[in-house]
């Protein structure tokens, strides 16, 4: 194995991550209740400095470090960028919350960073090992931080489920990978990428091992029908952690997507096209007809996010550079708008209120026109109604499938997003039509406020002005 | 000095942003809010007003453009620029608007502010969307345009305001998606997202048809055409006088706007193979929405209805192209036909708008929009009664009043085209008079019919403020149309010579 000091440079910011990371975790035991703030500073000051790094990183040419084990791209770097602000804006929404619940300590941080790190992990990785690794440590952070308000039933049922569910989708991807290494004796994606192409393997084999492959990926985006746990994690775990696992894992799970079936199986196309508009018709389906019944915010957002996946889904499998641009820029969009949704539920929660359904968001527009403002622009942009970010997201990925000539999936996607508007219109219309039933006032300390403000006024500003984001998403797919 | 500023953005955003302030005003200064909210939209007006004097109408050409990119990535474009078409359309928005805000000054007690904010942002959106020249631009404007009147309907409406705004906003959403794929199709064969690029590009019949038949759907239910008409009535019912005046004024128009913008130049060939279902649409929605504006107990549907009716006449007018040139040899009546349309969609504005207002009047001192609660009203409002009367005349197509000109215009190429075109489309002149007049005498002629009528006061000099505005209209586009058929002369010209050729 042949080293030098200049590979480490691209990695710079994992070990940096993974350095703080374990930093914190031996502060945080020394810091007392009070002082528990530097351990969220701490968190932030982390994140703050890894974006710098990989900033840093932005523009270098592609490069392969580590015995083809970890690859630095511009579709890494503009995910892992991403993946950053949407933990800290995660973080950011976080204290209050946790204080009310006797949670604020230092392991919902220290989890959010590992997990991080498997994030930036898997959406670096270039062999079929670093996928695993990267996609495991997420995973088992994920399943501790579901798990981590011990006295809560429904918690814990999530935890399991989501952890027992979460194995068995591994272990798949795990058994699809042994295949495809055994069809082409490599674990690096670029060579299994030629081996295929220079037509190695038994199609019989190469087939199921996409299937398992595909349904490993499915899972962790949630797509139907791998989306059971979806409503019930989201739902059970503490909200702080749903808006942490709903939002940067989805970004990872995207760059897991692109890994595996495009750098690794791009010779495949014309099979996992197919497997892929099944998956996104029956997520749209899904997603938006169940999402209407649904009477908790919660669990309608879970479903909603199964539809979200479904248009990522859509943008890559038109196979095209402006497909998966596009359905890069719909996996940030998504990541932004769950975000300020989930944020607004914990904006609206207090001690011993959690505000997660639907009923509590009646008369908002009496209680704070500000916010039930912001939550407005949030529910049109998920419903894709222009001028918001939500609109271009969907627009970006629907232009792409109607260029590959799939514009029969383009007005099905189209049909089923007027079918969801309605329960994003729900929302609005208990806002803004309906009086309120809880009076309490709202108790969101200046720093959530202006977080949540921000957020959800990026759905407004980025909807007025996508070229720059659209055109960082185009460059980062390009060649 | 006018020619330098860019009026079509100012005529967009000055309200948009305008709106904002107002909402940032609040509530509580509600009386400072509204003030803003009627200055942003006198000013808008004023804008708009060089807009129309500085046309230059021996051109069918953009006028006013403004061009800078927007997404490059996706060759996306702010990409504004009117021609006769659009023109007409800004001026009656801006129009319009100013009367909302007046007729809404002291009826709206519950968040006053929001609801002039909703409605100048609205007017900025509107305005967009007869601007736009960018095809993705357009469709951000026109879906835009759905929120405010969201958020009109539900906060201000009648007692079933929430299922009205629903099925509104429900419909239109699903008629506008299927065009937004259509656009996508465009884009790609165009390889640009320019409006006028869209015009140029050749496309085989098939194809013409899809996307003739997706811009149907968004266009037909914003109309809205038989049989994708049946959220109108309800939203009308349930919308504040306001929202129903701007439903009826400039939202229905445009639709027809995007027939003329979109489906027959784009699709001519589709256009003339489906013109009998066109046709035959907009007779259905002529007659047999005329008798069922007939029955109706309540005014605003009574209106509601007479609305449809009298909107099948623009799109009857767009569509008889074909079947004069395939009559007469030639596409010369063509024109007319078009230009009726249009007329008949300024009127319409100006009448409809005048009628609602004249409906909400009743309705602020009574709470009641039957037509039986009512009877009499000449007797205690002698002065309103009168302006009543004058618009019911103008809805009823009577020569002088706006109504007429463009029935007539219509009618007249319909006889270019077949007998039995103009005969049916004739029929409104009785049907039309049938259900406005009868309307009117129930409700303004006769014996008091209740205490309740005989307490009512007469408009106030606000009231009065706006009815005489829009009755100065009504006479003066009767009297004197031509100033907007010249306007429009050289588009609509080019329109009916770009539509000859096909494209297959």
């Amino acid at each position: 194995m042949n080293f030098e000091m200049s590979q480490l440079l691209p990695v710079l910011p994992e070990v940096f991550v993974l350095g703080m990371a374990c930093a914190i975790l031996l502060i945080d035991p020394f810091l007392s209740e009070a002082r528990r703030s530097i351990t969220f500073m701490l968190s932030l000051g982390t994140l703050a400095g890894a974006f710098l790094l990989t900033l840093g990183l932005y523009g270098e040419a592609d490069q392969v470090v580590f015995s083809g084990f970890f690859v630095l791209d511009g579709m890494a770097v503009l995910l892992k960028l991403a993946a950053y602000v949407a933990v800290a804006v995660a973080f950011l929404y976080a204290p209050r919350y946790l204080r009310e619940r006797e949670m604020l300590r230092g392991e919902y941080f220290v989890l959010g960073l590992l997990g991080l790190l498997g994030m930036m992990i898997l959406i670096s990785a270039h062999s079929l090992l670093t996928v695993y690794l990267g996609l495991e440590l997420m995973s088992l952070s994920l399943y501790a931080m579901v798990a981590m308000q011990r006295d809560s039933v429904v918690a814990s049922e999530a935890a399991m489920k989501y952890f027992v569910l979460g194995a068995m989708a591994s272990a798949m991807l795990l058994y699809g990978m042994s295949m495809l290494y055994g069809m082409t004796g490599s674990l690096d994606l670029a060579e299994i990428h030629a081996a295929i192409s220079a037509g190695a393997g038994q199609p019989v084999v190469l087939a199921f091992a996409l299937v398992f492959i595909i349904i490993g990926v499915a899972f962790k985006l949630g797509a139907v029908p791998f989306h059971m746990w979806v409503p019930d994690v989201y739902h059970g775990a503490p909200t702080t952690v749903t808006v942490y696992m709903s939002t940067a894992p989805k970004l990872a799970a995207f760059a897991m997507l692109m890994r595996l079936l495009v750098d690794g199986l791009g010779g495949l196309h014309a099979q996992w096209q197919d497997i892929l508009i099944i998956l996104t018709l029956l997520s749209l389906a899904v997603g938006n007809v169940i999402a209407i019944a649904q009477t908790n915010i919660k669990r309608m957002l879970a479903y909603s996010a199964i539809s979200h996946v479904a248009f990522i889904l859509l943008g890559v499998l038109a196979g095209t550079e402006a497909g998966y641009a596009a359905g890069l820029f719909y996996a940030v969009s998504y990541a932004l708008m769950s975000l300020a949704s989930f944020g607004m539920v914990i904006f609206l929660s207090r001690a011993g209120f959690e505000a997660d359904n639907l009923e509590d968001f009646r008369g908002l527009n009496e209680r704070s026109p500000w916010h039930a403002f912001l939550m407005l622009m949030v529910m049109f942009s998920m419903a894709g109604v222009p001028p918001f970010l939500g609109f271009w997201a969907k627009l970006f990925v629907i232009q792409a499938a109607v260029q590959v000539g799939l514009v029969w999936l383009a007005v099905a996607a189209v049909v089923f997003s007027v079918i969801g508007a309605f329960y994003y219109l729900r929302v609005v219309k208990l806002m803004y039509f309906d009086k309120p039933t809880d009076v309490a006032p709202l108790e969101a300390g200046w720093g959530m406020r202006m977080t949540i403000s921000a957020n959800a006024l990026a759905m407004l500003g980025l909807g007025v002005l996508p070229g720059p984001l659209m055109a960082l998403c185009v460059a980062a797919m390009a060649g | 000095m006018f020619s330098e500023l860019p009026l079509l953005s100012l005529v967009i955003w000055v309200p948009i942003i305008g709106g904002a302030l107002v909402l940032a005003i609040g509530d509580q200064r509600a009386e400072t809010a509204k003030l803003a909210a009627l200055l942003v939209a006198f000013l808008t007006l004023l804008l708009s007003i060089p807009l129309f004097t500085g046309f230059a109408i021996d051109t069918a050409d953009m006028q006013f453009v403004e061009f800078r990119p927007w997404i490059e990535s996706f060759g996306i474009n702010y990409h504004l620029g009117v021609d006769g078409i659009a023109m007409p359309l800004i001026v009656l928005t801006t129009f319009t608007t100013v009367l909302v805000v007046i007729a809404g000054w002291e009826v709206i007690k519950q968040r006053p502010s929001q609801y002039m904010a909703a409605f100048l942002v609205m007017e900025g959106l509107i305005n967009g969307v007869f601007a736009a020249l960018d095809a993705a631009l357009f469709y951000v404007f026109w879906e835009a345009m759905l929120i405010p009147m969201f958020i009109i309907i539900g906060m201000w409406g009648g007692p079933n305001r929430v299922y009205a705004t629903i099925k509104f906003f429900l419909y239109t959403f699903f008629g506008s998606v299927f065009m937004l794929v259509a656009l996508l199709y465009l884009y790609v064969q165009a390889g640009s997202f320019a409006i006028l690029d869209f015009h140029a590009v050749n496309i085989g019949m098939t194809a013409q048809i899809l996307i003739f038949l997706a811009f149907l759907v968004a266009f037909a239910v914003k109309v809205p055409m038989f049989p994708v008409h049946t959220w109108l009535p309800d939203a009308h019912v349930e919308a504040p006088t306001g929202g129903s005046v701007i439903l009826a004024a400039i939202m229905l128009k445009v639709g027809a706007y995007g027939f003329l913008r979109f489906s027959l130049p784009i699709a001519p060939d589709a256009s003339h193979a489906l013109d009998w279902l066109m046709i035959g649409l907009s007779l259905v929605a002529v007659v047999y929405i005329g008798f069922v504006a007939l029955i109706q107990q309540d005014m605003k549907k009574l209106i509601a209805y007479s609305s449809i009716a009298h909107m099948g006449f623009v799109t009857l007018g767009f569509f008889l192209a074909w079947a004069i040139a395939e009559n007469t040899g030639s596409f010369s009546g063509a024109a007319m036909g078009i230009e009726g349309g249009m007329v008949q969609m300024v009127s319409h504005g100006l009448v409809s708008g005048a009628m609602f207002l004249c409906v909400g009047v009743l309705y602020d001192r009574l709470h009641s929009r039957l037509i039986a609660d009512y009877g009499g009203v000449a007797n205690v409002m002698p002065v309103f009664a009168g302006f009543m009367v004058l618009f019911a005349m103008a809805n009823a197509g009577l020569p002088g009043t706006s109504g007429f000109v463009g029935e007539f215009m219509v009618i007249l190429s319909a006889f270019k085209a077949d007998f039995w075109y103009a005969f049916l489309a004739a029929t409104t002149l009785i049907i039309g008079a049938a259900y406005t007049l009868w309307m009117v005498k129930r409700v303004v002629f006769g014996s008091v019919g209740s205490d309740a009528v005989a307490a009512l006061k007469d408009v106030n000099g606000r009231e009065f403020l706006f009815l005489a505005v829009l009755a100065v209209g009504v006479l003066l586009l009767g009297l004197w149309p031509n100033p907007l058929l010249e306007v429009m002369h050289a588009t609509v010209q080019n329109l009916v010579e770009h539509i000859a050729v096909s494209k297959i």
